[in-house]
Order: C-alpha cells, then sequence, then structure tokens
C-alpha cells in the first residue's frame, strides 16, 4: 500500500496550478485535501504520473457569504465550512450535512469542493449542492466556466470536469425565503458512507402552507438525485402533512443497488422512511426560521 | 509491611510510553534495512504456470527476486503442522512461497526485496505470473458438498473429523420427554490487531548469529520455527519481540512464510531485511475465525433440565491447517459453559475452502460454542414458557460439585475439569445489574410506544491458563533495582504492570524498582506463549515462584550478615530487616553484593563482597555445593490442567421498527476470573472484549465472493466497530479463586468476547419475537427477517425452534 511513483507539483499561485494542469493534461491529478485520492494511490487504484498539490495556492480557502448565498474556496476544508456560523445561517443544508461527512480528523483536512469534485454519489456535499440548485466554478488556462450541479454530476465518480480545469469554487445559493432544510442518513458505522442519505427542502407560504418540497438521496442512484415531492403534501401545514405519503411517493423512483451493507431492497425502503423523516424535520425547520 | 500491590487497581505503568508514541514497533526497527514486498495469488486456487520477473529486474533499487525454485532443504519443504492431533485426517499446510498450486487470494507467490517498501511494491507490480485458475471453494456449504476439492489428492475437503461422547446422548434425546433442533450459522470475523505483522532479520556473519525481531505472540515459538528452517541451532537464533500493537491470536500463528523468508533472505543477502505487513495484506493473507454451521438436537424435561444434547459442527479451516483443529475443539468442548447437558455428544468436520487460514481469535471457538449452547437455552425456555434465567438456574453446575469433570478433553490434552466457580452467585449478580426481573414491565411499556425493546442473557465458561508452562526469572541488582523476565510476550495487556505487582508483593519492593522483560529468548529461552487467556496465570505464577526463590536466598543471605535467624527476617520496601527491629537491616541491594563473593571490587558498594572483607567461614567454600552466585531466582509454573474462568452477559436492544437499526441500550457484565490481580486491568480487558464481542454480533464478517476474492479488504468496508458503536460496559466482579495456582487467578483475555453474539441474539430476539439463528446480524438482515416473518416464513416465538429446525437458517 505504497503509490507508484508520480512527479509532484507545487503550484503557489492559480496561474501557476493552471499551467501545470494544462502541461500534464490526462496523466495529472489535483491534490487538495486527498482524503479519497492518497487510498487510490496507495491502493495502486490510480496512477497518475503528475501530482498537482494547490494546497499551496494563495486566495482559495474562503468561505464567504452574501445575499445569494455561500461561496467555498477550493481549499475550504470542511471544518472551516462548518464552523461558520454566517455560512450555517445562510445555507443551514451545509452544516447540517457536513457533521455527517466522515469523522472530524477528515472534515480537518479533506475539501468541501474536493468532494464535489470527486463526485461520489454517496457524499453528502454533492446533494446539497444538487438540492440547493448551486454550481461550481471551472478554471483552465481557457478561462473560467460555471455549471450548475445538475449538469456537473454525470455519474458515479464522473463529472463533466474537463482535463486541465481545476474546481475554484462552489456557490451553496440561500434557500427561498420560508424553507427550512434537514439532512438525515444511515451509516452501518458513525461517520461511514450511508447506506442512505436524504437531504430535504421545505418551503412554507405565509399561512405556513408547503409550497414546495424537494429531496436529494445518496447512495441510492448513480448521481446526486433530486426528486419533487411538493404533490404529496401541497398546500398543508407541517403538522397536517402526510410525510409518509411523500416517502411512498419515491417507491418507484429509485433503483438503488445493493452492496455487502445493504441490499437494493432495503435501501429503497430507507429512502421512503428517511424521506418522510427529513421533510418532517425540514417542514419543522421552516416553521421556526 | 507496606501496602500490598496484589488486587489494587494501579495504573498501568507502560501506558504513559505507549499513547505517548514513545512505544518501539516492529517499523521503528531497521531503518536501514531493505525492504520486502511479495506477489501474491489474485486467484482463490490455481496453478502456478510460470513466473517471469523479467519486467521487475530494470526497477532501480530492485535487490532480489525469490520463489520456490530458490529455495532448498526444509525451506523448500510445507511450513509445520504446529498442533499435530489424531482427528486430522489431511494436514496441509502451506509452502513459504508457492511451490505449484494456490490456495487463497493473498498467498505468497514470488519475494521482492528492494531498497525501499515503495520499490519493492513497483517490481512486485512488474511481475507476470501465469495461472490456470481451478475451481474455489468458498464456504461450509460448499466445502461439505465437496463437488470441487481444494487440495489435490483428497477426495473431500474434511482436515479433520473428531467425536466426542459423555453418555448415550442419542438415546438420551429420544427418550426425553421435549425435544428441539436448532439449525445456527456464525460468519467469519478477524483479530485486526493495529499492528499487521511484522518481520525485521539481522544476519551477523561473523558470529554465524541471527537476530530476530518479530510482532509475534511467541518468540520461543517463532526461534524454535525459524532455526529448524534455516537449519541453525537454537543457541544461533535470537527472537526479540518488540512492542506489539495487538494481536488477538493472529500472531501466535508461526512461523507465517514472511517469517522464514525474510531471515532467509537476511542471511542469503548478507544484509538487514524487513517487512511490515500492510493493511491489505493483513485482510487476505494473514487469519481470520469464526465460521462454523452447527445442528443441535437437545432432550430437555419439562422443568427445562437437559437430558441429552448432541452437536453437530461444520467448521471452516480456510486453505491450510498450521494451527491444527484447537478451534473446533475449543468450540465443542466449551459449549457445555457452566451446565450439565445430561448425556453429550459432540461431532465436528473441519473443511478445507479456499480462502485465508482459520486460527485462534480472541474467544477462539468459544464465541461459537457458547452461541450453540445460549440459544438452546432460549429456546429451550420459548418450547417450555419459561424464563429465560430459569432454564440456565436449573442446568446449573452447584459450586459444592466442584471440582467438575465433563468427562471429555480440552484443547490441552487434558480432562476438562472445572477447577471451581459459583455460577448461581454469578446468575443473581447480572439479574440485579441489569434489573431482569423488572424488564418485562419496561419491555410493555416501550412496545406502547411503538418501541421494540428486548433483553438476552447468556453465560460461558471459559478454560484459561493451560500449559504446558512459562517461566519466571528475577534478579536484583547490586542498585536494588529488580529485573523480571518471562518468555511470553505483551501486546499491551499491561503485563508490565501486573507482574510488577506480584513480584512487588513477594519480594517487599517498591513497584518502580521494578522492571519486566517479556519476549525476548535472551533473557528467558523456554516458554510458550501469549494465548488463551494465560498471560497472568502462566507468568504470574512462574515469577510469583521464582521471586520466593530469590526472596528465600535474600534472607539467608542476609541473615548471615545480620547474624540473625532467617526466620525472624522480613523484606520492607526493598530493604531486609529483623521483624520488629527495623533499625536492624540491609539494603536488597546490598544482599545483592554479598550474594555474589568478590576478587575484585570495582565500586565502593562492591568492596564489601571481597575476599579480605568481613567475617569469613573457613568451614565452606566461598559459594556452597548447592548454591550459585547473585541474587537471582527461577522458577517454572506447569499446572495440572488449565484453570475455568466464566461470567454472565445481559444486554438490552432497542431495534428501530422502521429502519431496523439495532442500538444497545445497556450492556452488563458478571466476570469471575479469580483473584485479581488488577481490577483496571481486567476491566480494561472486559472493555476491549465486549467491544469485539459487539463486532462479531452487528458488524463484523469477511465478505467473499463466490470466486473467493474478498470484497471488504479494508476497514472501510469491513466494519470494525468505531467507539461510537460500542456501548458503556457495567461490570460486577465475583472472585472464585482457582486452587491450581499460588496465586488462585485465572485469566481473563478472551472473557469479554465469548457470549457477545449469543447475548445480543437473544436480545433481537426477545425484541422481534421471532428466532435469530445467524450472527452478524444487519439492520439489512433484519429487515428482510422481518419481512419473512410478516409474510409467514418465519414462526413467531415460542415454537420458532421446531423439531425440523427450520427457524431462519
Amino acid at each position: 500500500m505504497k503509490p507508484p511513483p508520480f512527479a509532484y507539483h507545487a503550484p503557489t499561485t492559480l496561474a501557476e496550478a493552471l499551467d501545470a494542469l494544462a502541461d500534464v493534461g490526462t496523466d495529472g491529478k489535483v491534490l487538495a485535501g486527498g482524503q479519497s485520492l492518497i487510498p487510490l494511490l496507495n491502493m495502486r487504484l490510480a496512477a497518475p504520473g503528475h501530482l498537482v498539490d494547490v494546497n499551496g495556492v494563495a486566495g482559495l480557502d474562503h468561505v464567504s457569504v452574501d445575499a445569494s448565498g455561500v461561496r467555498v474556496g477550493a481549499l475550504a476544508r470542511h471544518a472551516d465550512v462548518e464552523a461558520d456560523d454566517d455560512a450555517a445561517a445562510a445555507v443551514p443544508l451545509l452544516r447540517q450535512g457536513l457533521r455527517l461527512v466522515a469523522h472530524p480528523v477528515i472534515r480537518n483536512r479533506g475539501t468541501t469542493v474536493g468532494s464535489l469534485a470527486h463526485a461520489d454519489p454517496s457524499a453528502e456535499m454533492t446533494a446539497a449542492l444538487a438540492l440547493l440548485g448551486g454550481s461550481v466554478t471551472a478554471a483552465s488556462t481557457a478561462g473560467r466556466r460555471t455549471i450548475s450541479a445538475a449538469d456537473f454530476f454525470v455519474g458515479p465518480l464522473e463529472s463533466s470536469l474537463r482535463t486541465g480545469e481545476l474546481l475554484v469554487d462552489a456557490h451553496f445559493p440561500r434557500p427561498p425565503a420560508g424553507s427550512g432544510t434537514a439532512f438525515t442518513e444511515l451509516a452501518r458505522r458513525h461517520g461511514d458512507y450511508a447506506m442512505c442519505g436524504v437531504a430535504a427542502l421545505v418551503t412554507l407560504d405565509d399561512d405556513l402552507r408547503v409550497t414546495a418540497a424537494r429531496a436529494a438521496y445518496l447512495s441510492v442512484a448513480p448521481v446526486p438525485l433530486v426528486l419533487d415531492l411538493t404533490e404529496a403534501v401541497a398546500g398543508r401545514t407541517p403538522d397536517t402533512a402526510d410525510f409518509d405519503a411523500a416517502g411512498r411517493l419515491v417507491r418507484g423512483r429509485l433503483d438503488p443497488e445493493g452492496d455487502i451493507h445493504a441490499t437494493a431492497e432495503y435501501r429503497a425502503h430507507l429512502a421512503e422512511v428517511l424521506t418522510a423523516r427529513a421533510l418532517r424535520e425540514a417542514a419543522g425547520n421552516a416553521v421556526r426560521r | 509491611m507496606a501496602t500490598r500491590m496484589f488486587g489494587m487497581p494501579v495504573q498501568r505503568t507502560e501506558d504513559e510510553r505507549l499513547i505517548t508514541g514513545k512505544g518501539g514497533y516492529l517499523d521503528d526497527l531497521g531503518a536501514g534495512a531493505y525492504a520486502a514486498a511479495f506477489v501474491r495469488s489474485p486467484h482463490a486456487h490455481a496453478r502456478v504456470r510460470d513466473i517471469d520477473v523479467t519486467g521487475a529486474l530494470d526497477v532501480e533499487g530492485l535487490v532480489a527476486v525469490y520463489t520456490h525454485e530458490d529455495l532448498s532443504g526444509p525451506m523448500a519443504e510445507p511450513l509445520p503442522l504446529l498442533i499435530p492431533h489424531p482427528a486430522i485426517l489431511d494436514g496441509r499446510t502451506p509452502y513459504a512461497l508457492a511451490k505449484e498450486y494456490v490456495h487463497y487470494v493473498g498467498e505468497p507467490v514470488v519475494m521482492v526485496v528492494a531498497r525501499d517498501r515503495y520499490v519493492a511494491e513497483d517490481a512486485v507490480g512488474r511481475i507476470a505470473v501465469d495461472y490456470e485458475t481451478l475451481d474455489p471453494v468458498v464456504g461450509i456449504e460448499a466445502a461439505a458438498r465437496a463437488e470441487r476439492v481444494v487440495h489435490a489428492g483428497m477426495s473431500d475437503n474434511v482436515a479433520a473429523h473428531l467425536v466426542q461422547e459423555v453418555g448415550d446422548a442419542r438415546a438420551a434425546i429420544a427418550a426425553a420427554p421435549n425435544r428441539i433442533e436448532l439449525d445456527l450459522d456464525i460468519e467469519r470475523s478477524a483479530c485486526t490487531p493495529m499492528e499487521g505483522r511484522g518481520v525485521y532479520a539481522r544476519w551477523d556473519g561473523r558470529d554465524a548469529m541471527l537476530r530476530l525481531y518479530s510482532s509475534t505472540q511467541t518468540a520461543s515459538g517463532v526461534r524454535a520455527a525459524v532455526a529448524a528452517k534455516l537449519g541453525l541451532q537454537l543457541g544461533q537464533v535470537e527472537v526479540v519481540v518488540p512492542d506489539v500493537g495487538g494481536g488477538f491470536g493472529v500472531k501466535i500463528v508461526h512461523p507465517w512464510p514472511e517469517e522464514l523468508m525474510v531471515p532467509w533472505a537476511a542471511r542469503a543477502l548478507g544484509h538487514e531485511v524487513k517487512w511490515a505487513e500492510d493493511r491489505r495484506e493483513h485482510f487476505t493473507a494473514a487469519a481470520h475465525e469464526r465460521a462454523q454451521r452447527q445442528h443441535v438436537t437437545v432432550g430437555f424435561d419439562d422443568e427445562g433440565r437437559l437430558l441429552g444434547l448432541d452437536v453437530d459442527i461444520l467448521h471452516d479451516n480456510g486453505a491450510y491447517l498450521p494451527y491444527g483443529i484447537i478451534v473446533p475443539i475449543v468450540t465443542s468442548t466449551q459449549l457445555l459453559g457452566p451446565y450439565k447437558p445430561g448425556a453429550y455428544r459432540v461431532e465436528f468436520r473441519s473443511l478445507y475452502t479456499t480462502t485465508a487460514i482459520v486460527t485462534p481469535y480472541r474467544g477462539a471457538g468459544r464465541p461459537q460454542g457458547v452461541f450453540a449452547m445460549e440459544r438452546t437455552m432460549d429456546a429451550i425456555a420459548a418450547h417450555l414458557g419459561m424464563d429465560r434465567a430459569d432454564v440456565r438456574a436449573a442446568n446449573f453446575i452447584q459450586p459444592e460439585e466442584m471440582p467438575y469433570d465433563q468427562g471429555l478433553l480440552f484443547q490441552d490434552g487434558r480432562p476438562l475439569i472445572y477447577d471451581s466457580g459459583d455460577y448461581p452467585a454469578s446468575l443473581e449478580k447480572i439479574k440485579k445489574l441489569v434489573g431482569w426481573d423488572d424488564f418485562t414491565a419496561y419491555r410493555d411499556a416501550a412496545r406502547a410506544e411503538g418501541r421494540k425493546v428486548g433483553i438476552g442473557l447468556a453465560c460461558y465458561v471459559e478454560g484459561t491458563g493451560p500449559g504446558p508452562y512459562e517461566g519466571g526469572h528475577v534478579q536484583v541488582e547490586t542498585s536494588g533495582k529488580v529485573r523480571v523476565a518471562t518468555g511470553l510476550t505483551t501486546q499491551g495487556q499491561g503485563h508490565q504492570t501486573a507482574l510488577a505487582q506480584i513480584v512487588a508483593d513477594e519480594l517487599g519492593v517498591p513497584m518502580s524498582d521494578i522492571s519486566v522483560t517479556t519476549g525476548d529468548t535472551r533473557r528467558m529461552p523456554y516458554s510458550v506463549g501469549t494465548f488463551a487467556s494465560r498471560g497472568a496465570v502462566m507468568s504470574g505464577s512462574a515469577v510469583a515462584l521464582a521471586a520466593r526463590r530469590l526472596k528465600e536466598k535474600a534472607l539467608r543471605i542476609a541473615a548471615d550478615a545480620l547474624e540473625a535467624d532467617a526466620e525472624d527476617l522480613e523484606i520492607v520496601d526493598g530493604r531486609v530487616q529483623v521483624r520488629g527491629t527495623p533499625s536492624a537491616g540491609i539494603e536488597l541491594g546490598t544482599v545483592a553484593v554479598l550474594s555474589n563473593p568478590l576478587r575484585y571490587a570495582f565500586d565502593e558498594a562492591s568492596k564489601a563482597a571481597t575476599q579480605f572483607t568481613g567475617a569469613a567461614d573457613y568451614t565452606r567454600p566461598p559459594v556452597a555445593a548447592d548454591d550459585e552466585p547473585g541474587l537471582e531466582g527461577t522458577d517454572f509454573y506447569s499446572p495440572l490442567r488449565s484453570t475455568f474462568a466464566s461470567g454472565m452477559h445481559a444486554v438490552v436492544v432497542e431495534t428501530d421498527p422502521e429502519t431496523a437499526e439495532i442500538r444497545i441500550l445497556r450492556y452488563c457484565v458478571v466476570h469471575d476470573c479469580g483473584k485479581l490481580v488488577n481490577p483496571l486491568i481486567v476491566e480494561g480487558q472486559v472493555h476491549g472484549g465486549v467491544a469485539q464481542g459487539v463486532a462479531g454480533a452487528l458488524y463484523e464478517r469477511m465478505e467473499y465472493d463466490s470466486g473467493g476474492q474478498l470484497l471488504n479488504a479494508s476497514f472501510m468496508d469491513f466494519l470494525m466497530p468505531y467507539a461510537s458503536e460500542v456501548p458503556k460496559v457495567e461490570i460486577d466482579h465475583l472472585e472464585t479463586p482457582s486452587p491450581l495456582n499460588p496465586l488462585g487467578i485465572k485469566g481473563a483475555g478472551e472473557a469479554g468476547v465469548i457470549p457477545g453474539a449469543a447475548v445480543i441474539a437473544a436480545a433481537v430476539e426477545d425484541a422481534e419475537g421471532f428466532a435469530i439463528t445467524r450472527m452478524p446480524v444487519s439492520p439489512s438482515e433484519l429487515f428482510h427477517l422481518r419481512r419473512r416473518f410478516d409474510k409467514g416464513g418465519i414462526a413467531p416465538l415460542p415454537g420458532a425452534y421446531s423439531r425440523t429446525g427450520e427457524a431462519n437458517a
């Protein structure tokens, strides 16, 4: 479990980093938090010829909050985002999800944007970005482009990021006024990848009646799937809405795969149960906001 | 008299060093050594057609590549079968490097030696082995069916077959008023110590001496095995065991292929070589345990008393049998627990499969045996509508029946005779601790709220401290410092502390003056090893006996010096003094000086031992004919047979009605390991054991696919529980001394793990209302069991355990 040989690049500016990535092309990988890449290297499941370590690049570790939402820089660690009270106030789903990301030591090193770039459909932040309709910014020597979450996640561990591109930040928009969110998941052990996880967003009108209910799913689809479940609970108040019915709406709309930890049938069952739980909690949070 | 240390909750003296990163483990040694890595079989079963190493030869930093063809003499022969037993029908062991066939994924085929491990792994990746794949045999069912065989030359996969019987069990069952059958199933798990295996060898060509460091549970065993394989005299091999980051059984296996190849290569190359196992190697190429299928037939009377018990066990021993059949022997004997089984018949078949070998893992077959017996007790209770604790009580061996002969042969080849124990008292304690009698009300109240809670109880008896022997050596330096050595090794159990407590009391010296060395053949060449909860019993007794010898000598010498009667002397705080007249005394260090008559003084203190000082007795030689110089004592403890610890666990679980998550609400333990040397250490052992018991009940399994690939060979997918999954453990102790050893102690190392699967299965069963017969059980599996139960595919309790034994098998 030692990595194969690779050339190591340690740029200190974004321009240097993008030049390095352009030079190495498909034979290069970006190293940020390394929480997924380093194990892949040690297991020799990946053998890039070049690692471009962006940890020394200045100006990428920001967590900034404005009227539109929270912008997270490429080097902001999960722990930085989780601890940011302004970010949690603007987009509560961030802290709600981040506390479920592995363990504190992993969150201390792992980056939120790196997790998005890894495009793991069992990751919390991919689901959060998808649920909120957020976007990422990719930079290369050719320039910058903004990619919506819907267009970014293509398949398991597969994104629309192009060779030579570096994800420089991600934007998590504020949920609409009157909204509440919640994040719930079930893992075999505390901090493990979830067997199923649900991020939910419920929006209420001024009479506290549901106008929108959406949920994003992890570990049950190849990409962070978002389902609109408004029809099951529209017009109801949080205490009269039938969230279990919303859970049943999920049935047939997910086609999870089984693995050694959970069968496909069990995951589908969890998706129903957790949908109801997450929506109920999100609706409760919407009332309190 | 100073404070007695034995029995005190003394803080572990080794901990400050170990938890502040100052431990010295195998991979901390040998910075200048070459690194070894191995090409391992990617197939579960294959014939090696060709090995092409040319691709690796231009890797910069490569030192050597070895295959079986490079080996000769004993090294080219199969590894030893460590524990031969007449029931072994065909005992296969591996070669140091695969000769023609490979029988599990991970089996070493080629050894690479290089400048460092990185380079070695680069070279490994470039070696091409051409395999002809053969049919894998995975799982007990496939092994028993024997449509495919693991080993060429065998007609089936049965490595060993053993029947033990006391009375006529089948006749007793046939005549019993009640009869139940159960089919039970336990999955594989593994020790998974924090530190994997590791070996570091230094060959000194000038002295023709081998120094071998190994992360092992037996220094003396490795020494003998390596000497035999390398054609060396025992005196040419020194084995030193550095700090070891956990063993739990896997490191008692020896010699590992790597443990032979590393010193062999060091000698061949004239250069230090080291191999430190990585985690993936440990998962696939070390050892596993637990997997068994059991069929139980039991006959009992209307009070729940056993009349006859017939158990048929299929045991998966993996690809080879280097450690013999200790695990199924332990299962089949320790299954009896604290009970009188009536007539008992047990039969096991130990089966080859094309998977990693199966050797003892903490508990060593007992968790499976306890699972069989305790599931049977619960089934009897369900059948008769009796309280589960009452059924157990009806079958207990009573204290006045001790010593109790179960009529079988135990794993040490000696009679299974329980030396002492008080099972009714333990039951009372555990019922009180967990609130057994109040639970029904709690469960009913919880059910009314839509919650599912259940309680379980499981009892066990653990044979600990088997022989043949261990030794102790205690020496007082002229400084007054005391050096203690014992041959068995330590893996974090706190032996330095516990053994020092024992010696402190025996000698009357402060613990701070005592240092303890374990697992170093230079200090104590005669030894067996650390396994079967024997460290404290064996080495504790041995160092106590050695210290007593030393004390006798010290008092004799001091009596001469003080012109007193040895009978009137005592040792207090490292000073020998006249009882009642403490001013008349002599430091133990001075006694050490006097114990060694000198010609030459090398410092101020040693002058006292030279020939022209003090009063000489011209009628005696300076060293008497039956004496020897130095203030030392050596002795060995060899028990008549094992001593039997016992205990009972009770657990309360809650299962989520929707998600089928299983949460442990309370975990209670009553534990009797005889006299406690150090309650803090014993409780730590229980905590760790319970963690591994919970692991085996709810989390861990080895997930082999049908092709023999291990799908979860990492800590990401092998679910060793985190601290967040391990419950708080509530402990109560009972102390029933053992009459077999000088300290009255019994082993404590494995106890915590033993009833884990049984007690948690019982509690989940109680919460759910249907039988749990397979462990571990995951939320996903519980979800499917519920589905089957709802559709009528599983019978409700009582009645779930039927004559046809369907249950949820």
